[in-house]
């Protein structure tokens, strides 16, 4: 008995389609970078790192096949206490 | 009756290891907290210290990471329909992908000490200090990062030796599951890592 | 239904295929083991902090005594912080009971990873002996206070980093128990227990080991920081390289502040398995109870800033935390609401369990209504790191983590022991301990009104009276803890043997034999009854 998650496993055309994007990504990354957007650039780059890191989760971690209501809902409980850790120091940070 | 239970329950060592992977995340979290604010108060001394890292050795273990992590994915793929051989190769790729990763990372410092850039070097001593905190935040959290490597790299050394004593088999794959979910997070982790101390612009 | 599952199974505690000894118990991954594997090192822990608290108390006893110099006093309350806190309050509950009962109280044979429980001990062992190696070697103990605020930590010459460092060993430690009780809690109840027919024990430990899993990597790394801080100065907080002593201050108190709630939770949760028991009755707002604690764990994480508020934090933090502080009392003050209810037209039983958990209520609630002043910035201002705190907080973790373990030992001490203890030595246990406890405290609140310092080894001569009041009153407490401890520790082995049900329980604990076997039971119980319904139990004796 292999993997009780999945209804669809993923095959190699998935990892190489998501590997490609990855790769693609970073290098527009890379380009965005070296472009002259000020502070935008910071919003970019994590956005693309963001999209990155969710294309890992879903696919290379298999989340999109994943059943378990309590697996799925962890990383977004984890973002969202990292966000209020951060968010609530923020209050101190950005008004003393 | 607890190991009847464990083949009885695929579930529990998967959820077991994304409990820990949020806690490693959280880990990395407080880190990136530092980083968040002191990328705020010194925005020039950032980006003037960034010039000092090398963006084609960034991009490059980028791409070695991503691609460790695609060996590591087809490697479990392999095991879950049988291929034992197969998936001990490609882990055995990833392990090589890893050490290259360690390999650029070690030049890298090599050279930051090099140029007395340090923590509580003289020259780095000399600089702003928001560029004293961005040397500070790179070694920990690179270093912090390669740690994990090393943990994940001695996980899956582990991994191929159980492999081959049949321990690990397409009937019982957890711990190669499990050892390439904390690889990915490796890789997500300097996903993140990777604009913020080389793409500063 | 109570000794009929296994007639002829040896206790848990009895050698099995012939492997008996120190041996057997060091390598077994049997919950229950576990669990007193864990009791044994927590008692000795607590014991020895006790001790650092009575020779604190004697230099206290009036102005003049110079039993120590005030480095020494330092030290002392900084080890009695390091141990009471990471050593006994924090894992306490989650790894006595978590182990020891959890499994049983969701009908399972153990923890979802028993060799992972295991290791869990090892790492709090080690954690405990490189904090014992910290104090001889390197410059010695920590005198920083448990908190390690820098830049002190910082520059003190002694040895910090490996004191912090086990504090980092104690954190995975704490964090692997929150995995083994979250999967627990999810995969292995028996047939027919749905996440509302869980005694509510279980949903105090299910909430606690979020906040375990969540919040201890922060202080995980914060630790790490301090390490790598001061032995490479990299400068995070550090001044004079641009870094934000304040930065420490929100890291540590991001877990800490959360840490009282994992120091609580447990308790709180066994206290509402207590008070239907003993006012035989079904828990008055059963799910209100169960989701109080869920918004405890997630209140309580978003509070930590009040901790900080004459630190030089902003203003408009002060305000954000100091009214989210006000939140968090609200779900603590449902859960006191409840138990009363519980009572009200009970069959009320004053075991001495009961005894302690009312007491626990009593107390829990007098220090949390003067959290309430705490939280309040204006009051705040003049009662920070006065004696008020010191009250405050030795209120709510010994009123109430002490008293819930307590009734907790008291509770399942004939599970455990197979025997009971004497009730009578009980009462007068908890009768000289309760009394000198508030003899103790209750005049620090009034000290730290009138200014009285935290942290200090001497004092003006104004305090004389009531310092010496809550010293004497200090000493009267240990004497009844060790008419408690001694109790409990006599009757073990000699105590009148007890029955599968002494008290008339309906969680599923009670239907195995007193103590229950190495497996708990054979085939998975099937649940059909909520966890408080007595109809059709009949009283054993």
């Amino acid at each position: 008995m292999s993997d009780t998650t999945s209804e669809r496993k993923p095959g190699y055309k998935t990892y190489f389609a998501v590997y490609a994007a990855l790769v693609c990504l970073t290098a527009i990354t890379v380009t965005t970078a070296s472009l002259n957007i000020g502070r935008l650039a910071i919003f970019a780059v994590l956005a693309i790192a963001g999209t990155k890191s969710v294309l890992v989760l879903l696919y290379f971690m298999h989340l999109r096949y994943e059943k378990r209501l309590l697996v799925k809902i962890l990383i977004p409980i984890v973002v969202a206490t990292l966000a209020v850790f951060i968010g609530l120091t923020y209050t101190d940070i950005l008004y003393r | 009756m607890s190991s009847h239970e464990h083949a009885a329950d695929p579930d529990r060592g998967r959820i077991g290891m994304w409990l820990f992977i949020c806690t490693e995340i959280l880990l990395f979290g407080g880190l990136f907290l530092l980083y968040s604010v002191y990328r705020y108060k010194h925005p020039a001394d950032f980006h003037a210290a960034s010039l000092d890292l090398s963006r084609f050795a960034g991009t490059l273990n980028t791409i070695v990471l991503i691609s460790s992590s695609l060996t590591a994915a087809l490697a479990v793929h392999e095991l879950r329909e049988g291929r034992i051989a197969r998936a001990k190769l490609l882990i055995g790729a990833t392990l090589l992908c890893a050490l290259a990763f360690l390999t650029v990372k070690g030049f890298e410092w090599g050279a930051k000490f090099e140029h007395g850039l340090y923590p509580n070097a003289p020259h780095l001593l000399s600089l702003p200090p928001g560029q004293i905190l961005y040397f500070g935040l790179y070694f920990t959290m690179t270093g912090l990062h390669a740690v994990h490597v090393i943990v994940g790299m001695g996980v899956f050394g582990y991994g191929l030796r159980e492999m081959s004593r049949g321990k690990v088999t397409l009937k019982n794959p957890i711990l190669i599951e499990n050892a390439t979910l904390f690889w990915h997070l490796i890789d997500i982790i300097w996903i993140f890592l990777f604009p913020l101390f080389y793409l500063i612009s | 239904m109570g000794d009929t599952t296994h007639p002829a199974a040896a206790p848990y505690f009895a050698p099995h295929d012939g492997k008996g000894g120190i041996l057997a118990w060091l390598t077994s991954t049997n919950h229950k083991r576990i669990g007193i594997l864990y009791l044994a090192l927590i008692g000795f822990f607590f014991s020895t902090a006790v001790v650092l608290g009575v020779l604190m108390r004697i230099q206290l006893q009036s102005p003049g005594m110079r039993l120590m110099d005030a480095r020494t006093y330092n030290i002392l309350f900084t080890m009695h912080g390091i141990l009471q806190i990471f050593l006994v309050v924090i894992p306490g509950i989650p790894t006595i009971f978590g182990n020891f009962a959890l499994p049983m109280l969701v009908g399972a044979n153990d923890m979802a990873f028993p060799r992972l429980n295991l290791f869990s001990w090892y790492l709090f062992l080690s954690g405990a002996i490189l904090a014992g190696v910290a104090v001889f070697t390197n410059g010695g103990a920590p005198d920083t206070g448990w908190t390690f605020y820098v830049p002190f930590s910082l520059k003190t010459s002694v040895n910090v980093p490996l004191a912090t460092f086990a504090v980092f060993v104690l954190g995975m430690s704490s964090i692997l128990t929150g995995i083994n009780i979250v999967t627990t809690v999810h995969q292995l109840r028996a047939p027919g227990m749905t996440f509302f027919k869980m005694p509510l024990s279980v949903w105090g430990l299910y909430a606690t080991a979020w906040v375990q899993i969540l919040a201890t990597p922060i202080v995980g790394i914060t630790m790490l920081l301090i390490v790598v801080e001061r032995l490479f100065g990299i400068g995070v907080f550090d001044p004079t390289k641009g870094g934000d002593p304040l930065l420490y201050q929100h890291l540590f108190w991001i877990y800490s502040h959360p840490a009282v709630y994992i120091m609580i939770l447990p308790a709180m949760g066994i206290i509402s398995d207590l008070f239907p028991v003993f006012s035989r009755k079904n828990i008055f707002g059963y799910k209100m109870i169960a989701f109080s604690s869920l918004a405890i764990a997630s209140v309580g994480s978003l509070v930590w800033g009040h901790h900080m508020y004459v630190s030089g934090q902003s203003d408009t933090a002060n305000i954000v935390f100091s009214l989210l502080t006000f939140l968090v009392a609200v779900p603590s003050a449902i859960k006191v609401f409840n138990w009363i209810a519980t009572m009200y037209k009970g069959s009320i039983k004053l075991e001495p369990p009961f005894l302690f958990a009312l007491t626990f209520v009593f107390l829990f609630s007098i220090g949390g209504l003067s959290g309430l002043f705490l939280g309040a910035l204006a009051a705040n201002v003049q009662l920070h790191d006065t004696y008020f705190v010191v009250a405050h907080f030795h209120y709510i973790i010994f009123g109430g983590f002490g008293f819930g373990i307590f009734a907790a030992l008291h509770y399942w001490y004939p599970k455990m022991t197979g025997r009971m203890y004497s009730k009578r030595a009980a009462v007068i246990g908890w009768l000289v301990t309760f009394v000198g406890f508030n003899a103790f405290y209750f005049p620090m609140f009034i000290m730290g009104w009138q200014g009285m310092p935290r942290r200090y080894y001497a004092y003006l001569p104004k305090f004389a009276e009531l310092q010496l009041l809550s010293s004497l009153g200090s000493y009267v407490m240990v004497a009844g803890l060790v008419v408690i401890i001694g109790n409990l520790l006599y009757n073990a082995k000699r105590g009148e043997k007890a029955s599968a049900n002494p008290w008339g329980g309906a969680t599923l604990e009670w239907t195995l034999p007193s103590p229950p076997p190495l497996e708990n039971w054979e085939e998975p119980p099937t649940v059909t009854k909520g966890p408080y319904d007595y109809s059709g139990l009949g009283e054993e004796k």
